[in-house]
């Protein structure tokens, strides 16, 4: 249909362009095949898929398995212990990188090459160099009566600050890149004028980072609600585990056939689809914003 | 170079780089600023730094002191010195770890010579000005939105053994035909790389579409009027200018290679033919054996190999910044 489509508003149709559109077509369908399939058995009765096997024309379809995997592993407090960790998290990764970032691009430009070079190459250590130590420090900060374990470990506090300090690091650079953008006679007119160097950032340099602060703000949502390993380490008590987290307990625990655990784990992917679809070019400008730069 | 010193603050900031950017006119931003706004800027810098320091840096620094320690994790007494034993060890007696560093490498040179070259295929097809262009990029791109581990629990519907969909289509899910994707340690490896190359293809389209939208336009058309075909227009005009592209791409494969971890932990925890180094760091916390000094050791392999990629990555994308 689409080379039909095609040909009416555009060049007259050439035989490549159908063969590339049926190759797309093809592709496309194939890529998605493997959560079509995750879905189509999510939606389909055990009872039947046990009798007649997976591959078999499907005789009822209906969203029981999703209420029923929704409802039995109590998946909504893994969906406030994600939304308490991911929340504070994103925000405070956003504050804390632009302001590294303010400072980077406005004031010192000695120790700019120096700062973002620590910061960017902490985000690209992959998380397993550090975390033996990082367990035994979470183990050995008492902080009795701040969170429920009284220690970082197993503790939303703990999630939030490690997210904070390593995904800081890929938006400092990020920022860092745009706020250089702006013209400098901005800020130096301000100053001028007698503004305070937080009024500078606050109401001069942010407001015009708002393009760069939402497409990270949608990358940074979708990872930090897509992190398994560090709550996997440094949370023990599973009911305290965010949502992608939990899906490796609870399945196994709740999900006792191969239909709820594809239920299970689409109800975890739902939110990040969602974002993914409304935000999509956020999402991707984000994603090459900081990979341009190469 | 700059002139002032005296209006920094020292202890946040790293050792200054001699000969760095040429100050510009951040002097002139930093004569007239006031006592309070000195503060200011100190803590905006300073507190960021401070976290990611402490937490990413000085771990990793530990890391590398504990590699040549052992310890049981009671009380900081407990901790000896005990020089190259760690690392003796693991290179001679761990049968888990020469498989691992196999598995890492295989891990990326099969990123590298399939999906990264698909992706790259995809994006160039996808940036012809084609209809649906869109519809196609979401289709492609949607395994790197899913989490690895929806990833992971979505594959093993697929190879299922018993009522798995490769199995059932090929008439292998009967008792006797098996074909145990996961637990097979000569395939199961392959299984989950197939999951792996399924995500990494979207996630390189997008960068190399990216990239193509940088390309200038009149190259193209004074190849293609030069009389180069399609393929020949790519090849000597498109894909050398793509050379900045190429190294992020290289980059960020070989840091997904040395991450590699959600995948596997969710398929069958590392388990016989499908050890990786991140894995086994990870069995030395969270696994029976709790053995810190051994596991710092192979973090510290995983450390040096990742900063041989991180380091010359990083300066040359600086140096190249700071002539910008």
């Amino acid at each position: 249909m689409s080379h039909a489509l095609a040909s009416k508003q555009r060049t007259p149709v050439r035989p490549a362009r159908i063969l590339l559109h049926t190759f797309l077509v093809v592709t496309a369908l194939a890529w998605l095949a493997p959560l079509l399939w995750a879905l189509l058995a999510a939606m389909r009765p055990y009872s039947e898929t046990s009798t007649k096997g997976y591959v078999s024309w499907p005789d009822k379809l209906g969203f029981d398995n999703f209420t029923n995997a929704f409802q039995q592993s109590d998946m909504l407090h893994y969906f406030g212990n994600t939304l308490i960790v991911a929340v504070p998290a994103v925000l405070l990764t956003l504050l804390l990188s632009s302001m590294v970032a303010f400072y980077v691009s406005r004031f010192d430009f000695r120790l700019n090459l120096a700062l973002l070079l620590v910061f960017t190459a902490g985000n690209l250590l992959p998380q397993q160099v550090i975390i033996t130590p990082l367990y035994r420090l979470y183990l050995l900060v008492d902080l009795p009566g701040i969170t429920m374990s009284g220690k970082l470990y197993d503790s939303a506090l703990g999630l939030v600050l490690i997210h904070v300090a390593f995904q800081s690091g890929f938006c400092a650079f990020v920022l860092s890149n745009y706020m250089r953008s702006l013209p400098h006679e901005l800020t130096e007119a301000a100053l001028v004028d007698g503004a305070s160097v937080w009024r500078l950032y606050w109401q001069i340099v942010l407001p015009l980072c708002k393009p760069a602060m939402a497409a990270l703000a949608t990358l940074l949502s979708i990872w930090i609600y897509n992190d398994f390993f560090w709550a996997i380490v440094l949370i023990s008590t599973g009911e305290n585990m965010p949502i992608t987290s939990a899906l490796n307990n609870l399945s196994g625990q709740y999900f006792t056939d191969p239909n709820l655990v594809a239920a299970g784990a689409l109800l975890t992917a739902i939110p990040t689809l969602i974002v993914y679809f409304v935000l999509q070019r956020q999402f991707v400008s984000g994603l090459t914003l900081g990979a341009n730069k190469g | 170079m700059s002139t002032d010193t005296s209006t920094e603050n020292p202890e946040t900031a790293p050792a200054p780089s001699p000969g760095a950017a040429p100050a510009k006119s951040s002097t002139g931003h930093r004569r007239l600023l006031t006592r309070r706004d000195r503060i200011t800027l100190g803590l905006m810098a300073g507190v960021p730094t401070i976290l990611h320091v402490a937490l990413v840096w000085l771990t990793a620094l530990a890391s590398i002191a504990l590699a040549f320690t052992t310890w049981d994790g009671i009380g900081f007494d407990s901790i000896h010195w005990v020089g190259l034993q760690n690392f003796r060890q693991l290179f001679t007696s761990n049968p888990q770890f020469w498989p691992a560093v196999e598995h890492n490498v295989i891990w990326f040179v099969v990123l590298i010579l399939l999906p990264t070259p698909f992706g790259l295929f995809l994006a160039v097809q996808l940036d012809k000005k084609i209809r649906f262009s869109r519809v196609y990029q979401t289709a492609f791109f949607l395994p790197v939105v899913v989490s690895l581990a929806v990833t992971g629990f979505v594959w093993q519907l697929v190879y299922n053994p018993d009522t798995g969909l490769i199995n059932s289509l090929i008439g292998a899910n009967k008792p006797g035909h098996y074909i145990d994707w996961i637990g097979d340690p000569d395939l199961n490896l392959w299984a989950v790389l197939v999951a792996a190359s399924w995500r990494h293809a979207g996630y390189m389209m997008i960068l190399y579409l990216a990239g193509l939208k940088g390309v200038d336009p009149a190259l193209r058309e004074a190849s293609s009027l030069d009389g180069a075909n399609e393929w020949q227009t790519f090849k000597n005009v498109v894909f050398p200018t793509l050379r900045p592209t190429n190294t992020v791409v290289l980059v960020v494969t070989i840091i997904e290679a040395l991450r590699a971890f959600d995948l596997v932990f969710v398929f069958n925890k590392g388990a016989q033919g499908t050890e990786l180094l991140s894995i086994l760091v990870t069995n030395n916390i969270i696994g029976e054996s709790s053995r810190i000094g051994y596991g710092s050791a192979i973090a510290v392999v995983l450390l040096v190999i990742s900063l041989a990629v991180i380091i010359p990555y990083l300066i040359a994308t600086f140096r190249k910044e700071r002539r910008a």
